[in-house]
């Protein structure tokens, strides 16, 4: 046994690749509370004031305080930076110093220039030209492809988001590998793969071989980059400072290379602990120690930045990246996976302060520990900065081992990927349905020239039937387009560092997602329980409704509508299923838009339900705004019964209650009066 | 059984202890200045349910009151409705949920044979009564909520007596009860029953100001402030301290 993994048990784990089973037969449940954790070091506090100088500094700059113009970024590509090197006892940019964003041009030339133009800065017009004329882009690629439909969907906003022009993200490389395996190890498993694949040379097999290498080479470049911070990951980590670090070059090799609508981490916490609780144990690191590791991993997080537009940051409202990290959630064999570790992370919002990223997730379950559930509840009530998910619910599906990607994408660690595929705007698809094909908003004819209604008065049956026709067509433009936009970024934006730190066969999830649930819903119910008049303008296009008397409202627990919801879902993710998909990827759908259905909604039309023209959908799988009115549970309930099943890539709810609204305050009251009299 | 019910709330978390579903009931004879639902008060109006359809609103969501939640019926007053009280509590007490009574205590009557008896039948069906005492003093109580406080005083006696579990919340409003002495006297007061398990002293707000509005009523208590968090907590303490003087005494 190699000396790094001295004192772990052994198992499958030190004969193939495997890290689910190191951390299984390695890790110790931890059921206490949160009174062992450490505060913030003297170098954890200057490094952290440090970095809230440079982050005042950017926001006084307009939003960026230093860009790449001339070196394309890849792995390799920059020397190493510090905020203090003496200080820091976890190191690591993207570039050559902290807050320089990366030039990444793969993904498009001309969304790298506007990035840098729209913060005033120019891209070399060398790299311009090379990305022009020498080698083509994702962007160019899909471009190339597409046909006249799709550019139409396109402008007109029933599909929206695509990831066409940036990087699709959503794809978590198992950092982890690099800190129990090293590089080396790596390598040899990667050659052993390209020597694995078939001799004959189909398009699969030459693909497969190509990317092999191209992962062949990052994980070389991982070694020499890793080595100009004065570190060798060619061999795994010895002790958890390294863990952490050798998890962090992964991790950082990506964002690199990779401009990702979302760049999530992973799961590591449960890992990391394995590490931490044996160093403790042989006296290596303290407390104290451990925990300033894990206070400057997760600062190192929060420096992540990327080039992007303002209408970029206008559509995710902000400038996310997305780092996800999941945290508890229950193994298998029934024992929970809350670590001191997972503690450790979370403190990390006591000891830094609140902030949005890395974006913390719990994968709750009914069965977490009590201390861990209180801690999760104290650091929810003074950071509001953790994200919460349904362990139960996704632990049937993908085990124990999975980790989320974005804010809801559910995806093995190592083993399953996805293709990111934004959006089908449903309420917009129900208005194409009303006026066959016609955009409400631009007046062009973008889908078929089905029948559109006649008459004043809308009858729900001629509607669904028209809305499922529409459906079919959306679903069938939209999931071609994304074959045409996964193909070329496999392409010519290939994620091979993260791809490398993937199993030979992944399972690739071809995710798509639906906006505007809550509009269809009740105004599918608007036209069944209410009577729904449309009025039209001079061109004979309906433009507006007159809704006479009340109807259901989704968000209220009553099944009349919440029917309808799940009907649309299931009916919608039935229509995703009849299609080919992009090296055979099982299609998904979410419903989840928690910031772009602002933007979504600036590009619908009056709705039935009596949402006018401009205003936002409501976010996710959200009740429209103000129509919940039986209470949070009734609300919650309505959204819970959608079907998981048809949304494997996640159902997002987003939820804001005011404190006092959850309970009182415990000083205002005085609870069990015998124990406060015996003070 | 029909109730004549003003609104059902899923996701009580301030009327009883842990996550409740909360039954509001209609009608109320108290009129308390600072009452914050007057759309409550009404003996007419609101909704007629039965036993049966709350509770099987209950159990739709019944997951979210399983661990130390369960039904509160409020108000309005819902002793008013006492014989629809027996019946829900009844029901409830057979499927094994937890009870709540949010009460004035008005209902109270030691003198009404016939209303005794309805009480005799209730309380082994109530697992606690919030009990909302809302003046110590008879005459002070009688110019806040136009009615008296006598048998809302012999309540509690009657409750601890039945051994049901009693919490008292009392409302602190910026100079009508906030007057230190009546605190220190209402402590006294609840301080010699056993049955007391918890205070709840709540702060005086001002968002019920609106409904008024809505109403047509005019607000009694317009230009009174919201009642400070921390000055609650410094009045809280009296009422202990008189809590605590009684106990000692019986000791």
């Amino acid at each position: 046994m190699r000396p790094e993994w001295q004192d772990f048990v052994t198992g499958k784990w030190d004969r193939e690749i495997n890290v689910r089973d190191f951390i299984q037969r390695n890790y110790t449940p931890y059921d206490g509370d949160e009174s062992f954790l450490a505060g913030p070091t003297q170098n954890t506090k200057d490094l952290w004031a440090q970095v809230l100088d440079l982050q005042k500094k950017e926001r006084e700059a307009g939003g960026v305080l230093d860009m790449d113009t001339k070196v394309v970024s890849t792995i390799t590509s920059h020397g190493p930076g510090y905020l203090d090197k003496s200080k820091e006892t976890i190191v690591g940019f993207q570039t050559d110093k902290p807050f320089k964003r990366s030039l990444q041009p793969y993904g498009g030339i001309r969304m790298a220039e506007k990035a840098c133009s729209d913060n005033g800065y120019e891209v070399d017009p060398e790299i311009s030209e090379f990305f022009t004329t020498h080698r083509k882009t994702h962007n160019a690629g899909c471009f190339d492809a597409y046909n006249a439909e799709m550019r139409a969907c396109r402008s007109s906003h029933i599909i929206t988001g695509l990831p066409d022009a940036y990087g699709r993200g959503r794809i978590i490389g198992d950092y982890r590998r690099v800190a129990l395996y090293g590089i080396d190890r790596l390598i040899e498993d990667k050659q052993a793969q390209k020597d694995s694949t078939g001799r004959v040379m189909t398009d699969d097999v030459i693909r497969l071989r190509e990317e092999l290498s191209e992962q062949m080479v990052a994980l070389k470049m991982m070694k020499e980059m890793a080595a100009s911070y004065g570190c060798d990951i060619s061999k795994p980590a010895a002790n958890v400072q390294e863990a952490i670090q050798w998890t962090y070059f992964g991790y950082l090799c990506s964002v690199k290379e990779q401009n990702g609508a979302a760049m999530s981490l992973g799961r590591t916490s449960t890992f990391i602990d394995c590490y931490a609780q044996r160093d403790l144990k042989n006296g290596t690191f303290t407390e104290e120690q451990i925990q300033e590791f894990v206070d400057h991993f997760i600062m190192k997080l929060r420096c992540v930045k990327f080039a992007r537009t303002p209408e970029y940051n206008q559509i995710f409202a902000g400038d996310p990246v997305w780092v996800t990290e999941s945290l508890g959630g229950v193994g298998v064999d029934g024992r929970h996976m809350v670590t001191k570790t997972s503690f450790r992370y979370l403190h990390t919002l006591e000891n830094l302060g609140a902030s949005p990223e890395p974006n913390l997730t719990v994968l709750w379950s009914t069965r977490l520990p009590e201390g861990w559930k209180k801690y999760c509840a104290k650091i929810s009530i003074t950071t509001s900065s953790i994200q919460y998910e349904n362990d139960d619910l996704m632990r049937v599906v993908h085990g124990d081992d999975y980790g989320i990607a974005c804010c809801v994408s559910s995806m093995r660690i190592g083993k399953e990927m996805q293709f990111f595929g934004a959006r089908a705007n449903l309420a917009k698809c129900l208005l194409y349905a009303l006026n066959g094909g016609i955009d409400e908003v631009t007046k062009k004819q973008v889908g078929p020239k089905y029948r559109p209604v006649t008459g004043d008065v809308l009858d729900y049956d001629d509607v669904m039937d028209k809305f499922m026709d529409m459906m079919e067509w959306q679903a069938d433009v939209y999931v071609n387009t994304l074959n045409i936009i996964h193909y070329m970024h496999d392409k010519y934006c290939y994620e091979r560092a993260e791809m490398a730190l993937h199993d030979r066969d992944v399972k690739r999830y071809f995710a798509t997602g639906v906006a505007g649930l809550s509009i269809v819903a009740d105004s599918l119910s608007a036209i069944k329980y209410a009577k729904v008049e449309v009025i039209r303008d001079e061109d004979g296009i309906i433009v507006d409704f007159k809704t006479t008397g009340d109807f259901p409202k989704y968000g209220n627990d009553d099944d009349r509508v919440d029917d309808i919801a799940q009907d649309i879902v299931h009916k919608f993710m039935t229509a995703v299923r009849r299609h080919h998909t992009y090296r055979n990827g099982v299609p998904t759908t979410s419903i989840l838009t928690i910031t772009s259905n602002v933007t979504y909604g600036k590009a619908t039309g009056n709705t039935p339900d009596g949402r006018k023209k401009g205003q936002p959908f409501a976010p996710g799988a959200n009740p429209m705004h103000g129509r919940d009115t039986h209470g949070a549970v009734a609300s919650l309930s309505s959204v819970s019964k959608l079907p998981f099943n048809d949304a494997q890539d996640g159902i997002s709810n987003t939820f804001t209650i005011i404190p006092g609204a959850l309970g009182k305050e415990d000083q205002v009251f005085a609870g069990d009066i015998e124990l406060d009299l015996n003070k | 059984m029909d109730g004549r019910i003003h609104s059902l709330e899923s996701f009580g978390t301030v009327d009883g202890p842990g996550t409740r579903f909360v039954v509001f009931v209609q009608g109320c004879p108290m009129r308390c200045k600072y009452c914050h639902n007057p759309d409550t008060w009404a003996m007419t109006g609101g909704q007629m349910m039965t036993t049966d359809y709350i509770l099987e609103q209950y159990h739709r969501n019944e997951p979210f009151y399983r661990n130390g939640g369960g039904l509160t019926v409020t108000g309005g007053e819902p002793l008013m409705q006492i014989d629809f009280l027996i019946e829900l509590y009844g029901k409830c007490k057979e499927q094994g949920i937890h009870t709540c009574l949010d009460t004035s205590g008005i209902a109270f009557n030691p003198d009404n044979a016939a209303m005794m008896e309805k009480f005799d039948r209730l309380m082994p069906l109530v697992d606690l009564v919030m009990l909302d005492i809302k003046h110590i003093d008879p005459e002070h109580h009688k110019e806040l909520c136009q009615q008296p406080n006598e048998n809302i005083l012999k309540f509690c006696a009657y409750l601890d007596e039945k051994h049901v579990d009693m919490w008292i919340r009392h409302v602190i409003v910026p100079g009508i009860t906030d007057d230190d002495k009546y605190l220190y006297d209402l402590g006294y007061f609840i301080g010699q029953f056993s049955n007391l398990k918890a205070l709840d002293a709540l702060p005086y707000h001002t968002m019920g100001e609106t409904k008024y509005e809505k109403l047509g009523i005019e607000y009694p208590l317009k230009g009174v402030p919201a009642m400070d968090k921390k000055i609650l907590i410094e009045k809280k303490e009296k009422i202990l301290d008189g809590i605590r003087a009684r106990r000692n005494e019986n000791h």
